[in-house]
This record gives structure tokens, sequence and C-alpha cells, in this order.
């Protein structure tokens, strides 16, 4: 079966003055029809630029200088602006971290539903305000039919993430990217708006790509996780078994520094340095210089995504060499 | 909402009470009215004759009082140099200057906006480029050589329009004469109201720009494109709106400004309204008619900024609760 989204060897590039910056280099992957897939990484990992190329939003000067990118079979990123707009909202929803930015102040959450399901679909206004009102009470806002007239600032945070999850959602999207959808939040409420996104998509079959750094949330809500390092994916696979077994060094890494209740650990693990800016990767791979584990070849030649056992690929020499033993 | 525009009244009051001291005592030290009003021949004792009777002699704050009484009735008292009541005189100048205002800030205000946007939708482009530098010009030229650059091309080497008066005038209703409806009227209002908006729709045009681009960063408008709204929605449904809020402050104060220093322009053109009336008071010290005029301009102000504190109400929902909420 068709991968829902396909994403193959997707490169970003920023041009500058001073040369061009590759923000995402070669990075595939794919995501199923129903499936939530986590994407972690740390600030400027390219997490939100792989999420704003998918749906055609790149801040210029950022464009995509190679790859493709598949929605059910059919090739996206090279459309034309009208046809790609046409699937944004409709086929590609989005989700962004600021529920307190992210709406219009000056019209009425009915205005702005009713815009995107009419901007979509073929309905009168009637219909497209009960629709609305329909989305609302489902994403959990109380008394709907009522609040839909009010305006964004009357609505707290954690409300207003879940009119943004209506707005993503209001003309039915197959996948929904949703960028950090919780990090502006009070931490009682992220649980529940991981719920509700969840949930509806689960409901309606979209499938899921959520950004993060958390994670807790990931372990939680995703079937996959795709850990990005320096615009390069580092690993991918199955969400326990990359929690629980994580291959990459980096991901064991990231995995150590997080805090657990169960154990007790005198001292979380960190991993030295920071990752490197977009004009100083180094070669090879990109991780070699904080890895603990780095060898010569490391440092030479940069590692391509190979398969492991479990569905699971991971970029790194370590794996590719075993494979070859093995071979 | 309505006691909100009472406090809004209360404190325009305030205001003109304060403007009319302000021209009151200042007109006190312009000159000695009555050494203009007559002839060298006057006898000191007519002279003194003539200050008791317009009641220069009485203590400051009576005639302040007397002045204000009056003023509330209408009655800014009779023009020392034309001997004609000061309110007919100032009425039957107001709609020369209030057409030209009017058209001018209109003008002002559509193509500012207009330009505005587009040069910040179409960035980097030949013309938005073209556009900024001749704004540059239009911001730094004085008014009174854009209106004598004005007259020279088009009116001397070209011949296209005319040079100065406001051409036929048609009465309408009681004390309005609008040059509105001829051809000679019209074709008279051109160059003024070009001359006298040229200011106002560069600054529009570079605030409205500037917010723009400020506004098509924010998020709302990210989100707006992730739902995939066409570019029209997103640009002038979205982000016009949020940007118009600053520039309704500033297009209101703008107009205030217009009415109050169209002087300039109605002295190069020759514009019979009430900015060349208030110029030859000056010359000639005529007391009332100045007072009047400044309280004039004072109310012309004053109500502008009523409307545009209304105004914010319409566009900008947060404001109505932030009222409703600082007056519980």
């Amino acid at each position: 079966m068709t991968p829902l989204l396909s994403v193959r060897d997707l490169i970003v590039e920023f041009p500058t003055r001073r040369g061009t910056l590759r923000a995402l280099d070669r990075v595939s992957f794919d995501i199923a029809e129903g499936e939530v897939l986590g994407m972690v990484g740390e600030s400027g990992a390219g997490k939100s630029l792989t999420g704003a190329a998918i749906i055609g939003l790149l801040e210029p000067p950022g464009r995509i200088a190679g790859g493709e990118i598949w929605l059910r079979g059919a090739r996206i990123d090279n459309l034309p602006r009208e046809k790609m707009r046409r699937i944004r909202g409709r086929r590609i929803g989005m989700v962004f971290q600021d529920p307190l930015t992210s709406l219009n102040p000056l019209y009425t959450v009915a205005q702005q539903l009713i815009e995107t399901i009419r901007t979509h679909m073929d309905v009168s206004e009637r219909e497209a305000r009960a629709r609305a009102v329909g989305l609302l009470d489902r994403v959990g806002i109380p008394a709907a039919a009522r609040r839909i007239d009010d305006y964004p600032h009357h609505f707290s945070g954690g409300m207003r993430q879940r009119v943004v999850i209506a707005l993503a959602l209001a003309a039915e999207p197959e996948l929904v990217i949703a960028d950090e959808p919780t990090t502006a939040l009070d931490v009682s409420v992220q649980a529940q708006i991981i719920d509700v996104l969840k949930e509806i998509c689960a409901e309606r079959g979209a499938s899921v790509m959520l950004i993060t750094h958390d994670m807790g949330v990931i372990a939680e809500t995703a079937d996959r996780v795709a850990v990005l390092y320096a615009g390069r994916l580092a690993e991918i696979g199955p969400v326990r078994d990359v929690i629980q077994a994580a291959e990459h060094p980096y991901t064991a890494g990231l995995m150590g520094s997080i805090p657990t209740l169960t154990q007790e650990a005198a001292r979380l693990t960190q991993i030295p340095g920071s990752m490197p800016r977009l004009n100083a990767i180094p070669q090879g791979c990109a991780f070699n210089p904080r890895c603990p584990r780095v060898f010569d070849q490391c440092r030479t030649a940069r590692p391509e995504l190979v398969a492991r056992a479990g569905a699971r690929q991971v970029a790194c020499w370590l794996y590719e060499k075993e494979a070859q033993n093995v071979g | 909402m309505i006691a909100f525009i009472l406090r809004r009244l209360l404190q325009s009051v305030m205001v003109m009470l304060t403007v009319a001291l302000v021209a009151f005592a200042l007109f006190r030290f312009v000159g000695d009215p009555v050494a203009s009003m007559v002839g060298q021949e006057t006898t000191l004792a007519e002279r003194a004759e003539i200050r008791e009777a317009l009641g220069l002699n009485d203590p400051f704050p009576v005639q302040f009082v007397k002045f204000i009484a009056r003023a509330v009735q209408g009655d800014f008292g009779i023009s020392y140099r034309l001997q004609q009541p000061v309110m007919e005189l100032i009425l039957s100048r107001l709609p020369a200057t209030l057409e030209l205002a009017l058209v001018s800030g209109v003008l002002a205000f559509a193509f500012g906006v207009g330009f505005g946007v587009y040069t910040a939708l179409r960035r980097g482009n030949w013309l938005s480029g073209t556009i900024m530098t001749v704004s540059l010009i239009g911001v730094s030229l004085p008014t009174f050589l854009i209106g004598v650059l004005l007259i020279w091309v088009f009116a001397v080497e070209l011949q296209w329009l005319p040079s100065f008066g406001r051409g036929e005038v048609v009465q309408v209703g009681n004390w309005w004469r609008t040059g509105l409806l001829t051809e000679s009227g019209r074709a008279s209002l051109i160059l003024p109201a070009i001359t006298l908006g040229l200011y106002q729709m560069t600054l529009i045009m570079r605030l409205v720009r500037a917010e723009m681009l400020e506004v098509l960063r924010t998020d709302y408008i990210k989100f707006a494109r992730a739902r995939g709204l066409s570019n029209r929605a997103v640009h002038f449904g979205h982000a016009l709106k949020n940007t118009l809020v600053p520039v309704i402050t500033i297009t209101g104060l703008q107009m205030g400004s217009i009415i109050a220093f169209s002087i300039i322009t109605e002295t190069v053109f020759q514009w019979p309204g009430v900015g060349a009336l208030f110029i030859n008071s000056v010359r000639f010290v005529d007391v009332p008619v100045m007072a009047a005029y400044l309280m004039l301009i004072a109310l012309v102000f004053v109500v502008i900024n009523l409307i545009v504190d209304l105004l914010y109400y319409a566009v900008d929902p947060r404001l109505r609760v932030d009222r409703a909420n600082a007056r519980s």
C-alpha cells in the first residue's frame, strides 16, 4: 500500500550572502494512513522546516532544492502555487505552536471557521456554520453554539488551541502537521490538547506529523518517531523500540537525558557540545564530534539510513559495518 | 458605550476651553487692533471710545468669560477689519476649505493605502521601488514648493488647469457654495488638492507599507495561508484589516492637519477658504477672526479624534472588552 505521505531525499536550502546553507539534507520518511509520526530533535534541527516544506509554506529565501514529496501517490512539491493552495487546509492541515497568535484577533471564531470551510467545500453559509459548531463541540469547547461568535481574545490559551485544531481540521484533511502544538501551553492543558488532537485524527482516519521536543508526548502519542539532527535523519522507527533501545548514539544520548520516575539515576547523561551551526556541519556524520562511539569512517563519509530489524532505520556507520559483516 | 462617549465629550469640552484660553491670551499680545481699524487722523479720544465700545478695557477674566459665553451661542463678535459678524465670514469661507480638505484627504487615503499595500506585497519589483523613491520626494518637498511646481508645469507650461481661484461655484442650500458641480470648479480643485494631499498620501503610504509588512509576518497570517485561503483573502481580508488600526489614527490626525494647514495651499492657489481668511486676519490683528479660527480648528481636531476612537471600536473587538473592563 502506498503511504499517505512520502518524503524522498528532501533538501531545503537558504541562499545567503555568505553561501548557501543546507537546512535539510536528504531527509526521507513515510507516514502511513492513520499513523502518528513523531518528529523530534533539538531546536534548529529542521523539524519545523520539514513541516513547512511539506505544506509548501517555506519562508523565502528558503526553498526546496532537491528531493520529492508525494501525497497519496501524487507529487506535491512541484505543484503550481494555486494547486498547492487548494491542498493546504483541504488535504494537509497545520497546527502552529502559539494559539495566542495563530488566530486573527479581528474576526470571530465563526468567521474564521466558516471562511475556511467555504474556501474548500461547496456549502452554504448556514451549512458551514452548522459544521463549524459541530467542530468546536468536537474539540471540546463548551456551549459551542454560543461561543462560536466570540472573538479569539475571549478564549483562554488552551481553548484557543482547541479552536486552532478545529480550524486545521475544518476541511477534513488527510494529514495534520502539528508543529509543537503544546509548547506554549500550561502543562495542565498540554495533555488535553494532545488527546483532543489524537482522538479527532483517529476518528477521521487522518495521519499526524507531530513535531515536538517533548519525548513524553511522543512516547504517549506517536506510533513511530523520527529523530532529526542538523537537518539529517538520524533514526526512525516504532516509538517503543526507539525509546527503549535507541540504536543511533545521538538518540541514545537524547533518551539518556530524560529524567524518569522509575529509574534512580544518579545523574542524567548529557551529550557534550552542541549541535553544529548550518554553516559548519562537519564532514562525514554530522554527529561525529560529539559521538562517544566515533571511529575513522564517521569523519570522512556520511552514513545513509539502513534498514534494521523491526521496521527501523538508522543512519550510523556502526550498523552499516555490522550489516556489511553479516552480508 | 454611551458612558464612553459622554466621557469623551466632557474631555472635548475641557480641551476646547483650554484652547479658547490660550488663543484668547495669545491675542492680547499680537498688537493693538484699534490701530489697524482706524485711520491716521483718528483722535486719541475717538480711539479710546472705540476701545471702550469693543470691551478692550475690561479686565482679562471678564473679557474671557464674555468671549466664551458668546462663543457658545456661535457669536464670535464682529470682524474688526471687515465689519461683518465673524461667524458669517467663516461660514461663507468654510465650504471652500472643507471641499478642498475632503477631496485631498480622500485622495491621500485612497492612494496612500493602495500604494502602501502594493509596495508591501510586491517588495523588490521596479514599480514598488519607483513608488518608494517618488514618495521620498513627496515627504521631503515643502508644500508651497510642490504647489508652485504644479502651477508651473500644469498651469503655465501645459495650460491644462487653472492656476488659482475656485472656478465657478453653485449655491447649494442656504450657505453652502460648492465648486464640485461645475467643470471649472473641479478643474480648479485638482492642483490644490494634490498639493495639499501629497504629503499626507506619502505618510499614509509609508505607514501602511510598514504595518502591512509587519502583519504579513505574524502567525495568524501564516495560519491563514496554512488553511489554504486564497491570497486575496489573506492579503485583504486578514492582513489589511489588521494594518488599518494604526492607519486610522494617523489618517484622522492628518485629516485635521489638512484642514488646519490648508493655509499654505490656500495662499499659493489663492483659494477663497478660511485659511486665507486667517492669514489676512493675522496681518490686520483681527482678533475675533483669529480666535474663532483657532476654536474652529480645535473643534475639528476634537471631533475627528472622537470619530477615530469610535472607529477603533468598530474595527478592533479587543478594545470593546478592554473598555468594558476598565469601566466596571
